[in-house]
């Protein structure tokens, strides 16, 4: 573990000491504030659209430092040769690999917390939750649940969202644990994320081929994944067979996304869920993980 | 003299990237003995084996047949190089860390305490001059200077064998003679070194024993001046003569 921790911590101060994570910071944080700062057309929802902007940045700027971080770890570690006196100590393949993994995690983690930090602290410095449901809380409030659902209903209409009786009163407290439960199932699918895209750099040794496929693979996942049962409904045999399978294999990444929840300001969701979802990256990284270590065990490394 | 770095019928093949050519044996049969306390040079030319010998000993290539040991412990068990240092031909080190966070990092791979890694590490700076610039990272220093820091990772866990893969190569005369003096300091104080090279002058200078080795067949083993005596040459010509090499001209 010693080791494995080492690792870990070596990947970590290279994150911190190289410019991507600031970057993608700046950028995310710059947009951001750029769009809160304007009313578009007077409009009191405006901080639902500024969550929903600044929640997909961050998907995307976590997704580009998990990416990016993971798929050179391996690859540049054989290209500038820094892996040789390092296994050349007391250290194992499968320790190796876990601190790669680790320190990428980590350093995920650390960019996420973060980075939704800046979205608490925007959101709630405009408004925190919507305007329609603090309206509502405070109608609830005078006139009773009853009226306040009538008004829910109403302020809602066509938008296409489904709405519950109970998220009209949605408390602060709620709202701080949508963004805890979205920041623990989105570093649990960087977890996942992040095994993956090591599993493809021991495959593909070059780090910018490693980073292309990694990274339209799990665009496609999180894009079309979802749809993928319903694409092979109509498809011939053995192609709806092949693409089936495809849909039970892959790793259902767009099941840790909640932003929704935290946008429209629903619910939290139960912990009974939270822990499966939990269990299922777990399994799968577990996966991941050990399919690398198995591929890099007996790999020859040549100097 | 116990024996703590051994191979026996050490076999390499490699499945060569030309489909034509089939299978390329870059080890074939090679026996190898080293003994604690001596420093024991690998001399062959470029090609001939001793980079692929050093990445079977180091664990990175697995052998096709044949053994190899460090200190009785099978190569492939991470144990074995608990005791070994180790030195890379050309510097491979985080660019981004400073010398004195690239031994932290090793001496915690070693499970050294804390206060124990801090005084080899002051002490280690101090033996290859290098502490004025233990705080700057290793980008900025010269090639001297990177392999300098690279001795000192290869000498942090204090080890009882190191392993030397060209040490003096593309060093200016000053930094041969540096390494050269740090080799025999290591062997006063008991250290087994087995460095490769081709550079025989370096080799009868520092080595007790010397290896002479072929396109992956061992040519000779023994004391320089036993091997001398024996074929009636100096080192050069015995060298030449070993890997086969025809003078133009030469009936």
């Amino acid at each position: 573990m010693n080791n494995v921790m080492a690792i870990s911590g070596i990947v970590v101060k290279e994150l911190y000491r190289r410019k991507d994570f600031y970057v993608l910071f700046v950028l995310t944080a710059l947009i951001t504030l750029l769009l809160g700062s304007v009313s578009f057309f007077n409009d009191a929802k405006i901080v639902r659209y500024l969550k929903e902007v600044c929640l997909l940045l961050i998907w995307i700027s976590s997704l580009v430092i998990a990416i990016g971080t993971a798929a050179r770890q391996i690859p540049a570690e054989r290209e500038s040769r820094t892996i040789f006196p390092l296994l050349a100590k007391p250290v194992t393949r499968g320790q190796f690999i876990m601190g790669k993994f680790l320190g990428c995690w980590l350093a995920c983690g650390v960019a996420l917390a973060v980075f939704y930090l800046f979205f608490g602290v925007v959101s709630e410095s405009r408004g925190g939750r919507n305007a329609s449901s603090a309206e509502l809380s405070s109608a609830a409030a005078t006139v009773g649940t009853e009226a306040a659902n009538q008004v829910d209903d109403h302020d809602h209409a066509g938008d296409g969202i489904e709405h519950h009786d109970e998220h009209a009163v949605l408390g602060h407290r709620s709202v701080v644990m949508n963004y805890v439960q979205a920041l623990w199932l989105h570093w649990m699918m960087l977890g996942v994320v992040t095994a993956m895209v090591l599993l493809g750099s021991v495959v593909l040794s070059a780090p910018s081929v490693s980073v292309t496929i990694s990274f339209i693979g799990i665009v496609g996942i999180l894009l079309l994944g979802e749809h993928l049962n319903k694409v092979a409904l109509r498809q011939p045999q053995p192609l709806q067979a092949i693409l089936y399978t495809g849909y039970f294999l892959i790793p259902h990444l767009e099941w840790f996304d909640i932003r929704d929840r935290v946008i429209y300001d629903q619910p939290p969701i139960p912990f009974a869920d939270g822990g499966l979802a939990t269990l299922y990256a777990i399994a799968y990284t577990g996966l991941f993980l050990f399919l690398t270590w198995f591929v890099f065990r007996r790999k020859a490394l040549t100097l | 003299m116990s024996v703590i770095l051994k191979t026996e019928k050490l076999r390499v093949e490699y499945a060569s990237r030309e489909l034509s050519s089939g299978i390329k044996v870059a080890l074939n049969g090679l026996d190898l003995e080293v003994r604690a306390g001596e420093v024991f040079g690998f001399l062959g030319p470029n090609g001939a084996g001793k980079t692929t010998t050093m990445n079977v000993l180091l664990g990175f290539v697995h052998a096709t047949s044949g053994e190899a040991r460090l200190f009785g412990v099978d190569v492939r068990e991470p144990i074995a190089r608990q005791r070994i240092g180790y030195l890379p031909e050309l510097t491979y080190y985080y660019k981004f860390l400073t010398a004195e966070e690239l031994l932290r990092f090793y001496a915690r791979i070693f499970g050294i305490a804390r206060e124990e890694a801090d005084r080899r590490i002051d002490a280690l700076l101090k033996l290859v001059e290098l502490e004025h610039a233990r705080s700057r990272s290793i980008k900025t220093y010269s090639k001297g200077m990177q392999q300098r820091v690279g001795l000192a990772q290869a000498l942090i866990n204090n080890p009882d064998l190191l392993i030397l893969d060209e040490p003096t190569s593309g060093l200016d005369p000053l930094g041969r003679m540096k390494v050269r003096e740090i080799i025999q300091r290591l062997k006063s104080e008991g250290k087994t070194v087995f460095f490769s090279s081709h550079e025989l002058g370096e080799a009868e200078t520092v080595c007790d024993r010397v290896a002479i080795i072929s396109q992956g067949e061992l040519k000779a083993q023994g004391k320089v001046s036993d091997l001398v005596a024996q074929y009636q040459c100096d080192l050069e010509r015995l060298f030449l003569k070993l890997i086969g090499y025809q003078p133009q001209g030469a009936s």
